[in-house]
C-alpha cells in the first residue's frame, strides 16, 4: 500500500518513457488471465468457509437428503442451537475473552518493563538474555507441560484459567521483549538525557516518556497476544479438563467425534467458533498487517 | 592508568546498575513457568514413572535408549520433514509467487485495492484456530459424507477414497490442510518485504530489457533476502512443534502414518501413562528444534556478513 503511494509522486514527475510503460501496463489480455488465475486460487481458499456456512443451517434431514454440496433448502438454526446449548457456549466464549485479554494485557506489561531494563538500562549480558528468550519462545510445549501440570496441581490451580493466563503471559512476553528491546535500542539517547535533566527518575521517564512513544507498537503487540493466545490448542487442552474452564477451540474439539454432533452441528460450531476472530481480525486488520512486518525487518 | 580504567568500568556499571529491578519480574517469571519446569522435565525422562503418585523408578538414559529402537519415534521424526515441505518449503515457494504477481504483476495493471483483497483472502486461514480449522477440513475429508467425496461421487467416481483414514492418503491431505492453513504467512510478509525495495531498481532492469522471471531472480530474491530467513526460521520451528492439526485430523493415524513427536510426546504423557518416556521425546524435540533454529541462524548470519564484505 505504502509503496503505491511512494511510487506515484515519481511516476509523475518522470517524464515520457516511464509514462509510456505505464500505459502499456493497462493494455492487453494476459492481465486478465493472472487476474483470474490469482482470483481462482482466492475461490479455492475460500471454498471450506463457503462449504461450512452452506451447511451451518441445514437441518438434519435436509443435510442428509441432498448432502454436503446444495444449497440449504430453508435457514435451520437447529444445528446452531445445538451446539450452543450442549458446549455451554457462553461460558466458553467468556473463558476464551477472559484468558486472552489478561494475557495480551499482563504481557504486553511484563514485555515493557523487561525490555526497558534490556533496551534502556542496557544491562550487561543483553545480548544472551534476549537469546535465552527467543529460545523460550521457540521450545515446544510438550518439553514443559507435564511439570506446568503438576505444579499447577501443587498450588491449587489445576483446571484453573490462571494457570493458564499466567503460562501465556510469559510465553507471549518471551516474543514481546525480543520485539520491544530492539525497538529500545534505537532509542533518541537526547530525549532520554533531557527528561533525566528535568528530574524524571527512571519509573517517570519508563511512564511519561518511553511508552507514550511505544504505544502503537505495544498496540499491535495486544492484538498479536490476543490473537495467538485465542488460537492456542495444546496447553489449554491439557490444564483445563472441565466444562466450565474450558475455551472455545477446545470445546468445539471435543465435540469431535460425537454421535451426536451431526455435520450442521459441527459446521454451527465452526462458524461461531471462527466469528470472533474473525471479528477481531476485521476491526484490527490495519494494525495487523503493520504488525506482521514489525518483527520481520531487523 | 589502572585506577582511570578501573573507575571508567565502574562507572560505567553504576549505569545499569539501577535498571536491575525492572528484569527481575520479567526473570522470575521466566524461570518458574519456562526455566524450572524444563529441567523437570529432563529429570522426569530419567525415570519410568507412570505419573501423579506413583513411585518413579530410575532408569537413567533408559529411555532414550528405548528411543533409539522404537520404530514409530523414527516415523514421527520422519513425518516431521514432510510437514516442513508442507508448512515451510511449499508455502514460500508459492508464497513468494504470488506475493511477486499481486505486488508487480496485479498491484501495477490493477491498483493496490485488488492486490490487498487477494492478499486478505490468502491470508484468512492464518486467523483462524487451527483446531477449528483442522475440524473443519475432518469433515470436508470424511469418506462418508465429506464435501469432496460427495463431489467426486457426483462426478461419477465409484470408489472415492478415504482422505483421512488410508495409510498411504492420510499424510498427503495432512499435508494439503497444513499448506492451506499456511499459505498466507509467506504472502503477507513477502510483499510487505518488496515493498522495501526500490522501485527505480525494477525500472532500471526493466529499460535494460529484462523479464518478470530475470527481474525476480536478479532483483527481487537477492533483496528480501532477510524476510526469507524470518520466514524459513519461524514456520520451521513451527512445522518441528505441530500438534492441534494432526490432533483434530488424524491422531497421528492410521497406523501411525501422520504421528508427529509432539502428539507421540502427548500420548505417552496423558494416554499411556509413560511420563518418563513422553519427557525423554519432548527433551529430544527441544534439542532438534534448538539444533535446527541454531543452524538457520548461522546460515543468516554468513549471509549478512557476506553481504556487507560485498559492499
Amino acid at each position: 500500500m505504502s509503496a503505491a503511494t511512494t511510487a506515484r509522486p515519481a511516476q509523475q514527475s518522470a517524464d515520457v518513457p516511464v509514462r509510456k510503460a505505464d500505459a502499456r501496463l493497462h493494455r492487453g489480455v494476459g492481465r486478465w488471465f493472472v487476474l483470474a488465475l490469482a482470483g481462482l486460487f482466492a475461490l479455492g481458499m475460500l471454498a471450506p468457509f463457503v462449504i461450512m456456512a452452506m451447511n451451518a443451517f441445514k437441518s438434519a434431514a435436509d443435510y442428509s437428503q441432498n448432502g454436503p454440496l446444495s444449497l440449504p433448502t430453508e435457514i435451520y438454526t437447529t444445528g446452531l442451537v445445538n451446539f450452543w446449548t450442549r458446549t455451554n457456549f457462553p461460558v466458553k466464549l467468556f473463558n476464551s475473552i477472559l484468558i486472552s485479554g489478561l494475557v495480551a494485557v499482563f504481557g504486553t506489561l511484563l514485555s515493557l518493563v523487561t525490555a526497558y531494563a534490556i533496551g534502556i538500562g542496557r544491562i550487561k549480558g543483553r545480548v544472551w538474555i534476549v537469546a535465552v528468550f527467543l529460545i523460550a519462545n521457540m521450545l515446544p510445549q510438550e518439553a514443559i507441560i507435564y511439570p506446568l501440570f503438576t505444579m499447577a496441581n501443587a498450588v491449587g490451580l489445576s483446571n484453573s484459567q490462571w494457570s493458564v493466563i499466567i503460562i501465556f503471559t510469559v510465553i507471549q512476553s518471551a516474543f514481546g521483549i525480543y520485539l520491544l528491546s530492539s525497538v529500545m535500542g534505537t532509542f533518541p539517547v537526547e530525549l532520554l538525557e533531557a527528561a533525566a535533566l528535568d528530574g524524571a527518575g527512571r519509573f517517570r521517564i519508563l511512564w511519561s516518556v518511553v511508552y507514550p512513544i511505544l504505544r502503537p507498537t505495544l498496540g499491535v503487540l495486544m492484538v498479536f497476544f490476543f490473537i495467538w493466545t485465542w488460537n492456542e490448542f495444546f496447553i489449554p487442552l491439557v490444564m483445563l479438563t472441565s466444562n466450565d474452564t474450558q475455551t472455545v477451540p477446545i470445546a468445539l474439539a471435543s465435540l469431535q467425534g460425537d454421535r451426536m454432533m451431526d455435520a450442521p452441528t459441527t459446521n454451527a460450531g465452526a462458524l461461531v467458533s471462527l466469528l470472533p476472530a474473525l471479528v477481531f481480525f476485521l476491526i484490527f486488520q490495519r494494525t495487523l498487517t503493520r504488525g506482521v512486518t514489525a518483527g520481520s525487518v531487523k | 592508568m589502572a585506577s582511570t580504567q578501573l573507575s571508567a568500568t565502574r562507572r560505567r556499571r553504576a549505569t545499569w546498575v539501577p535498571y536491575l529491578p525492572y528484569l527481575i519480574p520479567g526473570v522470575i517469571a521466566f524461570v518458574l513457568v519456562i526455566g524450572y519446569p524444563l529441567v523437570m522435565n529432563i529429570y522426569y525422562s530419567l525415570f519410568k514413572w507412570k505419573g501423579g503418585l506413583a513411585p518413579m523408578r530410575w532408569y537413567g538414559l533408559g529411555n532414550y535408549a528405548d528411543l533409539m529402537a522404537d520404530e514409530a519415534f523414527w516415523t514421527s521424526f520422519r513425518n516431521s520433514i514432510s510437514m516442513v515441505v508442507a508448512m515451510v518449503i511449499v508455502p514460500a515457494l508459492v508464497g513468494l509467487v504470488l506475493a511477486a504477481v499481486l505486488f508487480d504483476y496485479l498491484g501495477r495493471r490493477f491498483g493496490p485495492k485488488v492486490a490487498s483483497v487477494l492478499r486478505a483472502t490468502y491470508y484468512l486461514p492464518q486467523i483462524l484456530p487451527v483446531a477449528v480449522a483442522g475440524v473443519v477440513w475432518n469433515w470436508i475429508l470424511n469418506a462418508q459424507d465429506g464435501a469432496v467425496n460427495v463431489l467426486l461421487t457426483n462426478l461419477g467416481v465409484a470408489d472415492p477414497p478415504d482422505w483421512l483414514g488410508s495409510p498411504q492418503l492420510a499424510m498427503p491431505s495432512v499435508m494439503l490442510v497444513l499448506i492451506w492453513v499456511q499459505i498466507g504467512y509467506p504472502v503477507v510478509i513477502f510483499m510487505a518485504a518488496l515493498q522495501r525495495v526500490d522501485p527505480e531498481l525494477y525500472e532500471a532492469a526493466e529499460l535494460d530489457g529484462a523479464g518478470w522471471w530475470a527481474r525476480l531472480r536478479a532483483i527481487t530474491l537477492p533483496q528480501i533476502k532477510p524476510e526469507t530467513f524470518v520466514v524459513a526460521l519461524t514456520c520451521t520451528v513451527a512445522a518441528l512443534k505441530v500438534f492441534a492439526p494432526v490432533y483434530v485430523l488424524t491422531r497421528g493415524g492410521p497406523e501411525g502414518t501422520t504421528l508427529v513427536p509432539s502428539y507421540y510426546s502427548f500420548l505417552n504423557f496423558f494416554d499411556k501413562s509413560k511420563v518418563g518416556y513422553g519427557a525423554a521425546i519432548a527433551t529430544v524435540l527441544t534439542i532438534v528444534i534448538i539444533v535446527v533454529a541454531g543452524v538457520i541462524l548461522r546460515f543468516q548470519g554468513r549471509a549478512e556478513r557476506r553481504e556487507q564484505e560485498g559492499r
